[in-house]
């Protein structure tokens, strides 16, 4: 069985190293340690308890038995920005300089990976831990040329960063994005963060996030994914947050062949909020996979979670929601919700809450509701004139509208709201 | 206007409606009394398609078509409204949303045009002043959280945003204190028109005091045993329905 797993690692190590861009903007030893942790253990399937539901290894071995790194340019992004946000272009990885806005915004840096400091360098794999995950591994030995972004101290963002993450290709492919992202004292930014997949072949991507929060810092962030048929996608976003600092992500999904996502958030200091709210629409064969974790590590912190799903045809939905509180965090209040609408007999929802306490005082609480189409609600709504297609898209807008409801960017909201309208 | 035949219901095994006749011309108001479990609100539920009864037997022809074989959104095109004796609450979905799709979607049946959004609001406007509704409840998620008296005025300000041309008022006067009633039977009695006809449903004479019918109809036991004028609601109410079960038992059995 590890053999077999080494395989697909191996593999996949064989067709990308010789196109690979040099990773060096991380240090030596995590480069061998991820190469190691990946030999190793190799891509997850089933058998790993993480990846239970979302066999990555069958995935590769399926839908990747091909890959060229035949990688398309990409000339233009207009179709995709927002009208009032600042835009910056990732492409196959890459941070593109020409595709992106200029940066004229006081407090906001930017720097590509090949231009760090070694301050910089250092944060690079101190969140994601190449030890801890696969994924982690496989993207830190191959990452991409990504870019470190950073909020000054006391800098409150008037405007939301837009990154738009583009992967195309000719052939079947494996890309790497990166980024780090640092939100320094007492700043604000809202950050919106969309994947799409453009090109004529199947493209994996394996992105993955550092995001520091610090003291007082807030940070609200969006993650849009609508990749299309051809988007495979593992996500990988490992948060720290500090004292008084807040985090808030919204995530919705609207399209992808397979969408993973693992959001990790730390609540490393007292008196630091979380939010983790959901929304994904499954059809197909679709497998969309949320896997979050809130590790309450000290005392008077909060989180909270809201995941909504409707899966459709075929389809798969997974939920999985880990908190854990450390013996010191005394006081955590930790909520979590999963709400689940099943469209067709052959769709199927995992939902798995899993809390781990280890303090006496806190408040820990968790529901999940899996159900079909409300049919008395239909049939009222017929009554009206109202017929079936328009009866469940008013109610499933109805059943998503909680988790909509939390992007504060208007013109993102609405774009989302139409396109998931048209999802149904 | 609509011409109900011999028509048998059952839901499961149990049969429920057992060969009703019924002729109602444009401008008319027909009551229907009966006890409890006489057959009512199955006749309201099967006359506007509800899944769960299957008709065995006989046929409703509504304008000219026989809309037993129609979806329950088509009915509602045809015109045909069914004031619910439980309005359903829909958490999410604004009443104003609710409207606006309902109307323009039975709009789009006849072949006209979506209504342009300001006629819809003064459209709104106009008829929420008949039943005495709330701007606000209006706007709120369709009956939630709404009192049971508010529900039921809902109901009418609905029929009069569609303007139906056969309403079945199924026990709208149920949970309803003296107020509401008034302000349900003045909604009811301002929609009333020559072109139009209903079908109010009740165990009460009460309500019949506000909405003078044209026919009362006794339902026993899944038939109508007695028809009548509005006095026979009086003498109903004055004798109770024990009467009517002794004098009907064995003919319906």
């Amino acid at each position: 069985m590890l053999a077999e797993k080494t395989n697909t690692a191996q593999l996949i190590i064989d067709k990308i190293s010789a196109t690979a861009g040099k990773v060096d903007f991380i240090d030596n030893d995590k480069l061998s340690k991820a190469l190691m942790y990946l030999e190793n253990k190799g891509i997850p399937s089933n058998k790993h308890e993480d990846y239970k539901y979302c066999n990555t290894d069958a995935v590769f071995k399926k839908e990747f038995k091909n890959i060229e790194q035949k990688l398309n340019t990409i000339s233009d992004v207009k179709n995709y920005k927002l009208k009032d946000a600042l835009t910056i272009v990732v492409v196959n990885g890459n941070y593109s300089e020409s595709l992106s806005d200029k940066i004229i915004l006081k407090g906001l840096h930017l720097t590509s990976f090949s231009s760090l400091d070694k301050e910089q360098k250092q944060k690079i794999g101190t969140l994601a831990n190449v030890e801890t995950d696969a994924f982690i591994a496989l993207n830190t030995a191959f990452s991409g040329a990504g870019f470190y972004l950073k909020i000054a101290d006391n800098e409150q963002l008037q405007i939301p960063i837009h990154i738009l993450y583009v992967s195309s290709a000719g052939s079947e492919a494996l890309v790497n994005p990166r980024n780090v992202i640092e939100i320094g004292k007492n700043a604000e930014a809202t950050i919106i963060e969309e994947q799409i997949c453009i090109g004529t072949e199947k493209v994996f991507t394996n992105f993955l996030s550092e995001k520091f929060v610090a003291e007082n810092g807030k940070l609200k962030s969006y993650t849009f994914q609508n990749e299309g048929k051809n988007g495979f996608s593992v996500n990988t976003n490992q948060v720290s947050i500090e004292r008084y600092a807040k985090y808030d992500n919204t995530t919705i999904t609207l399209s992808g062949s397979l969408v993973r996502n693992n959001h990790n958030v730390v609540l490393a200091a007292q008196n630091c909020e979380a939010h983790l709210n959901g929304l994904f629409t499954t059809k197909d064969n679709q497998l969309v996979d949320n896997h979050t974790l809130m590790d309450h590590q000290m005392p008077n912190c909060e989180s909270n979670e809201l995941y909504k799903g409707i899966i459709n045809d075929k389809s798969t939905g997974v939920f999985n929601g880990k908190i854990f509180v450390r013996k010191d965090a005394q006081k955590t209040n930790a909520y979590q919700s999963s709400k689940n609408i099943l469209l067709s007999d052959d769709a199927t929802i995992n939902t798995k809450p899993q809390l781990e306490i280890y303090a006496d005082d806190v408040k820990c609480s968790h529901g999940t509701s899996t159900g079909k189409i409300d049919e008395v609600a239909v049939f009222y709504l017929n009554a009206r004139g109202i017929g079936r297609e328009s009866a469940n898209k008013l109610l499933l807008n109805a059943f998503a509208q909680e988790v909509i409801d939390k992007i504060e960017v208007d013109e993102l909201k609405e774009k989302i709201l139409t396109l998931f309208e048209n999802e149904l | 206007m609509i011409t109900i035949k011999n028509l048998h219901a059952s839901i499961g095994d149990k049969e429920i409606l057992r060969g009703i006749d019924l002729e109602i011309k444009a401008g008319e108001i027909h009551a229907i009394m009966g006890p409890n479990g006489s057959g009512k609100s199955t006749l309201a539920s099967v006359l506007a398609g509800r899944e769960d009864y299957e008709v065995t037997q006989g046929e409703v022809i509504f304008n000219g078509k026989n809309i037993l074989e129609m979806s329950p959104e088509d009915r509602a095109r045809e015109g045909l409204f069914l004031a619910f004796q439980y309005p359903v609450e829909i958490p999410g979905v604004s009443n104003i949303n609710f409207l606006k799709t309902a109307l323009n979607e039975i709009r789009a049946y006849h072949g006209q045009e979506e209504m342009p959004a300001k006629d819809f609001l003064a459209l709104v406007k106009e008829k929420q002043k008949l039943v005495e509704l709330d701007g606000k409840l209006a706007n709120r998620s369709v009956n939630e959280g709404f009192s049971g008296g508010e529900k039921k005025r809902n109901e009418v300000f609905q029929m009069a945003m569609l303007n139906p041309k056969l309403a079945v008022l199924d026990e709208t006067d149920s949970g309803l204190d003296i107020d509401a009633l008034r302000i349900v039977a003045t909604g009811v009695n301002a929609l009333k028109s020559k072109e139009n006809a209903f079908i109010v449903i009740t165990h009460y004479q009460r309500l019949l005091d506000y909405i003078v019918p044209d026919f009362v109809h006794i339902l026993y036991n899944g038939k109508i045993v007695k028809s009548g004028t509005k006095e026979l609601a009086l003498e109903l109410e004055a004798k109770g329905y024990d009467e009517v079960k002794k004098q009907f038992e064995n003919v319906t059995k």
